[in-house]
C-alpha cells in the first residue's frame, strides 16, 4: 500500500533514469524489507510504550482521569442495562383483577373463569369466592363484627387474571382488559399497572438522562486523550520537524502517537472494567437482600464476555480515535523551519 | 537539474526577500550561493525544501514544479533532496546511527540495505567506527560530518547545505568543502549556501551572490 503510493509519486514527478533504478531498488530483497517493516512496527510500538513512560505524571494523570471517565460512562450502561431487566421483571408481575357482577355466583364464576383460562395469552386465574373474599376482607378490614350482622354477603366473586410473560406490549394488555370486560358477568376490570407504567416512564427519563451523560463523558475523554497526544507531540516537535526534513510522511509520523493513543485507552479501558467490577460486587450483596425481601428473584446484570471485549477495544479506539484527529489538525501546523 | 524562473518571495512581515531570482544548475553542477546576512539566502533554500512556498515564479526540480507542489507530494519531493544546516538538526537522543539511518527507515528500505548504506556513507565523511556514539559525544565538526552523511545517505541528486562551515574552523571547513566536491564528482548536484568569501574564492567554482534578494552576478 505504501510502497504503491510511493511509486506512483514517483511516476508523477517523472524522475531521471538513474532515480528510477534507485526507487526500485529501495529495500534490497523482499524479505529484508517484510522483516524491517515488521520490526518497524514493533520498534514504534515499544518507543510509544517508552515515551508514555517518559513523562509517568503525564501519563498516570492521563490514564486516571480517563478510566474514571470510561468507567462512568460504562457504569451508566450497566445502570440502564439492569433498569430495564428490572422493568423485565415488573412487566411479568401485571395482573388483572376482575369483579364480577353481584349477582354471579360462585359456581357461574368458575364457568367464567373456566373460559379465560381457554384464552392462550391467559397464563393462570385464580377464583376468590364470595365467601373467601368476606373472610379476607373480615381479616383485614378490622369490621369483622360488624360484618357478621349482614345477612347476605355483600361482596362480589373476584378473579385474578395472570396473562403470560411474553405480555410486555401494553396494547395487548389494554385489549386483553376490553375483552373482559365485554363479558356480561363482568362489572369492572382492574389492571395493576397504573404503577408500572409511572415506573417505566421515570425510568425512561433516567435512561435518556444517563445517555446524555454518557455521551458527554466520552466527548471529554476524546478531548482528554487528545490533549495528552498534544502535548506529547509539543514536546517531540524537534523530532517531526526534523522527520519531515528527511521526507517523513504525515502517515510515518503519526504512527507512533497513534500507539500511543491505542496504549492509553487500552489500559484506561481495563481499568475502567476493574473499578466497575468492584463496584458492582459491593452493590450485589446488598442488592441480593434487597430482592429477597421483596420476594423477586433480580440478579444485578453484569458485563457479559463480550461486553468487556467492546468496553476495552471501545477504549483503545477512542484513544486512537483522538490521537488520529489530533495529528490530523496539528501536524499541518507543524510546518519545517 | 534546479531551475529558477523570475521567483519572489514576500513575507508579510518583512515584505519582498527574494525577487526575480533567474538560474539554473545543471545536472552534476556545484555552486555557492553568497551576499550579506539577510540578503536571503537561507530563504532561497527553503523554497527549494518547499519550507516555505514562493510568492511568483516558478522553480522546477528535475523538471517537476515545486512551486505548485501538492502538500502530499512533499515527502517524496523531499526524499530527491539532501538538507544540511548549520545547527546540523540531529536528533540529540539518538545514535550516530540511527540518526544516518532516518532517511531510510522513513523510505521503508530492509535493515540489511539500511546498515550497509549508513556504514557506507558514514565512511565517506570519515566517522566509521562512530556508529553508536551519541551526537552529544561528537565535535561540531563531527556533528556536521554526522549531518552531511545522513544527507548523502539515500543518494539524493541534489545536496543543498546552509552554511554548512559557519561553526567550524578553517581547516575544517576546507575539509567539508572537499567532501562536497567529491559528492559533486559522482553526480550529486551542489547548492552551498556561505558567506565565507575566502573559502569560496579558494574553491573557484560558480557563485550565485544574492544582494538584497536580488541576483546580482554569477
Ligand atoms: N519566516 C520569516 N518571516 C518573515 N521574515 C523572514 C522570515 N525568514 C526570513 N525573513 C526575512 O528575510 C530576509 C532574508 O532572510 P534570510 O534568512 O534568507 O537571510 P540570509 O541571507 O540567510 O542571512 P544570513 O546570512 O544571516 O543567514 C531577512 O530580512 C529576514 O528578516
Ligand atoms: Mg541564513
Amino acid at each position: 500500500m505504501k510502497k504503491r503510493k510511493q511509486t506512483r509519486e514517483v511516476k508523477y514527478v517523472k524522475p531521471a533514469k538513474q532515480e528510477i533504478r534507485q526507487t526500485k531498488q529501495a529495500g534490497g530483497n523482499f524479505l529484508d524489507k517484510l522483516y524491517a517493516y515488521r520490526d518497524a512496527h514493533v520498534n514504534v510500538f515499544v518507543s510509544s510504550l517508552i515515551r508514555l513512560a517518559d513523562s509517568p505524571f503525564n501519563t498516570i494523570m492521563t490514564i486516571a482521569v480517563l478510566s474514571i471517565a470510561i468507567a462512568l460512562a460504562a457504569g451508566f450502561q450497566l445502570v440502564v442495562s439492569n433498569m430495564e431487566a428490572l422493568t423485565a421483571n415488573l412487566e411479568n408481575s401485571t395482573q388483572f383483577t376482575i369483579f364480577l357482577k353481584d349477582n354471579v355466583s360462585d359456581a357461574r364464576a368458575a364457568k367464567v373463569a373456566e373460559s379465560f383460562r381457554q384464552n392462550p395469552a391467559i397464563l393462570q386465574v385464580n377464583v376468590i369466592g364470595k365467601d373467601q373474599a368476606l373472610e379476607e376482607f373480615k381479616h383485614y378490614s378490622g369490621f369483622g363484627d360488624a360484618i357478621g350482622i349482614l345477612k347476605t354477603n355483600p361482596l362480589p366473586v373476584v378473579l385474578q387474571v395472570m396473562p403470560k410473560n411474553s405480555l410486555g406490549d401494553k396494547n395487548q394488555l389494554e385489549e386483553l382488559r376490553q375483552e373482559f370486560q365485554q363479558d356480561e358477568n363482568v362489572d369492572t376490570v382492574d389492571m395493576d399497572m397504573l404503577w408500572v407504567e409511572r415506573l417505566q416512564s421515570i425510568m425512561g427519563l433516567v435512561h435518556s438522562g444517563l445517555t446524555m451523560l454518557k455521551f458527554v463523558l466520552l466527548v471529554s475523554a476524546l478531548f482528554i486523550a487528545g490533549n495528552t497526544i498534544r502535548l506529547e507531540l509539543h514536546s517531540r516537535r524537534e523530532e517531526v520537524i526534523i522527520a519531515k526534513l528527511v521526507g517523513a510522511t504525515n502517515g510515518f509520523i503519526q504512527r507512533p502517537f497513534i500507539y500511543s493513543g491505542f496504549l492509553m485507552g487500552f489500559i484506561s479501558g481495563v481499568i475502567a472494567w476493574f473499578i466497575v467490577t468492584v463496584m458492582m460486587f459491593m452493590m450485589r450483596q446488598s442488592v441480593n437482600e434487597l430482592s429477597e425481601l421483596y420476594g423477586g428473584d433480580f440478579h444485578l446484570v453484569f458485563f457479559s464476555f463480550a461486553d468487556t471485549f467492546c468496553l476495552v477495544f471501545a477504549s483503545a479506539a477512542l484513544g486512537m480515535l483522538a490521537s488520529w484527529s489530533v495529528l490530523k489538525y496539528q501536524l499541518r501546523h507543524t510546518i519545517p523551519e | 537539474m534546479l531551475k529558477f524562473d523570475n521567483v519572489c518571495k514576500r513575507y508579510p512581515e518583512t515584505g519582498e526577500v527574494l525577487r526575480n531570482v533567474s538560474f539554473h544548475l545543471r545536472h552534476g553542477e556545484i555552486a555557492f550561493l553568497t551576499g550579506h546576512s539577510g540578503a536571503g539566502k537561507s530563504t532561497l533554500l527553503k523554497l527549494i525544501g518547499v519550507m516555505e512556498r514562493c510568492s511568483r515564479g516558478q522553480i522546477l526540480l528535475d523538471g517537476q514544479d515545486l512551486s505548485g507542489a501538492k502538500e502530499s507530494q512533499l515527502p517524496f519531493l523531499r526524499r530527491k533532496m539532501g538538507f544540511i544546516y548549520q545547527d546540523y538538526k540531529l536528533l540529540q537522543d539518538r545514535t550516530v546511527f540511527d540518526n544516518v539511518a532516518l532517511p531510510l527507515v522513513i523510505a521503508g528500505y530492509g535493515h540489511q540495505e539500511i546498515s550497509r548504506k549508513v556504514r557506507a556513507s558514514l565512511d565517506k565523511v570519515g566517522l566509521a567506527g562512530k556508529e553508536k556514539k551519541y551526537p552529544i559525544a561528537l565535535s561540531g565538526g563531527e556533528q556536521q560530518r554526522v549531518g552531511i552523511a545522513r544527507a548523502f545517505v539515500n543518494k539524493p541528486p541534489i545536496i543543498i547545505a546552509d552554511e554548512p562551515t559557519g561553526n567550524l574552523d578553517p581547516d575544517l571547513a576546507m575539509e567539508i568543502m572537499r567532501l562536497f566536491v567529491s559528492f559533486q564528482q559522482v553526480g550529486v548536484t551542489v547548492l552551498i549556501a556561505s558567506h565565507d568569501i575566502s573559502l569560496i574564492t579558494k574553491m573557484n567554482h560558480r557563485v550565485l551572490k544574492l544582494d538584497h534578494g536580488q541576483l546580482v552576478s554569477e
